[in-house]
């Protein structure tokens, strides 16, 4: 499971080592090698697998049961990733298209909830290079500016976020990042994702990854330290 | 760069920084951050943004007309061309 379920997140200490990659949360449990030449249960009626299995056989109120199921969470990456609720629409839009498309081919290698959440992020990451945000643009992104560079704490006002961090504030600052930034924060501290497969899936280098989610948290830190404290609307 | 840990400026950890952070390295008991209150401090601002990120659930449900519109869509996929 990523770290957008619904699932509270598990203790990561110390707090800024890479996450793990995304968990399987509908993966198999491991079977003994008794279990192996056994042919597995069906699903029970009702259950996520069958209204899963009814959907790849085509039945429409299995799928709209489905999208019922998963839309709070592609719905949510998508607001994420791009920062616009009209895109958002459209994209998870999409991604129940393209999941409509597919789900036959879906074998269970992953837990569904896992592939259909990477099926989301590549229909968002197909619409931002269609908008023209390409690796140029990620690197572009990275560069440091004058006012970004490496020093730039140096002498800043001893104004620490004090360990705690309004939500909804938190929200909207993410909100506000430059895309680039926006989808590598989001991807790595909030999905889960590592820098590895982060640069696999913008084609970048994995100290490119490393660097902007920097410079991503570098941002929303000032951000964050520029919010008054009443401050909670979104 | 200068790569002595135990004597390094605050310009030089900060650039170390994203490599530091990002392979895993405990950032926390690096040699200038146990001497360095500003460093220490930004450090520890990064690790409560990241915290406070992982705890970010799902918080936003479609608009309800968004389903009528994915399954027109889907029955205009599914319905034979008419010339």
């Amino acid at each position: 499971m990523t770290r957008a379920s619904t699932q509270p997140a598990e203790p990561v200490s110390p707090r800024l080592r890479p996450v793990a990659a995304p968990a399987v949360e509908d993966e198999p449990e491991p079977r003994g090698p008794a279990a192996e030449t056994h042919t597995p249960p069906p699903p029970q009626p009702g259950s996520d697998a069958d209204v899963l299995a009814r959907a790849q056989a085509g039945d429409h109120y299995a799928f709209a049961q489905l999208y019922s199921l998963h839309k709070r969470r592609i719905y949510s990456l998508c607001l994420r990733m791009v920062g616009n609720v009209a895109e958002a629409e459209d994209l998870t839009q999409e991604a129940f298209l393209q999941l409509h498309r597919k789900i036959a081919t879906f074998r269970g290698d992953s837990a569904f909830s896992t592939w259909l959440h990477r099926l989301a992020i590549n229909v968002v990451l197909m619409h931002l290079r269609k908008k023209g945000l390409s690796v140029i643009s990620l690197d572009e992104a990275m560069e440091p500016t004058p006012e970004e560079g490496p020093g730039r704490s140096f002498g800043a006002p001893d104004l620490s976020l004090a360990g705690s961090i309004d939500r909804l504030a938190l929200e909207r600052a993410i909100a506000d990042l430059p895309a680039g930034y926006r989808l590598i924060f989001v991807l790595h501290d909030i999905e889960g994702y590592e820098h590895n497969e982060i640069a696999a899936m913008l084609d970048c280098s994995i100290g490119n990854s490393k660097s902007q989610l920097h410079k991503a948290r570098l941002k929303l830190r000032d951000a964050m330290r520029t919010v008054p404290r009443r401050e909670g609307r979104r | 760069m200068t790569q002595d840990r135990y004597n390094m400026t605050c310009e030089e950890f900060q650039a170390q920084m994203p490599e530091l952070i990002g392979s895993g390295e405990d950032a926390g008991s690096h040699p200038h951050v146990l001497n360095c209150a500003l460093c220490r401090a930004l450090l520890s601002d990064l690790e409560t943004i990241a915290e406070a990120a992982r705890q970010l659930f799902p918080v936003e449900d479609p608009p309800d007309h968004l389903w009528d519109q994915i399954e027109s869509a889907i029955k205009q996929e599914h319905e034979p061309s008419r010339k």
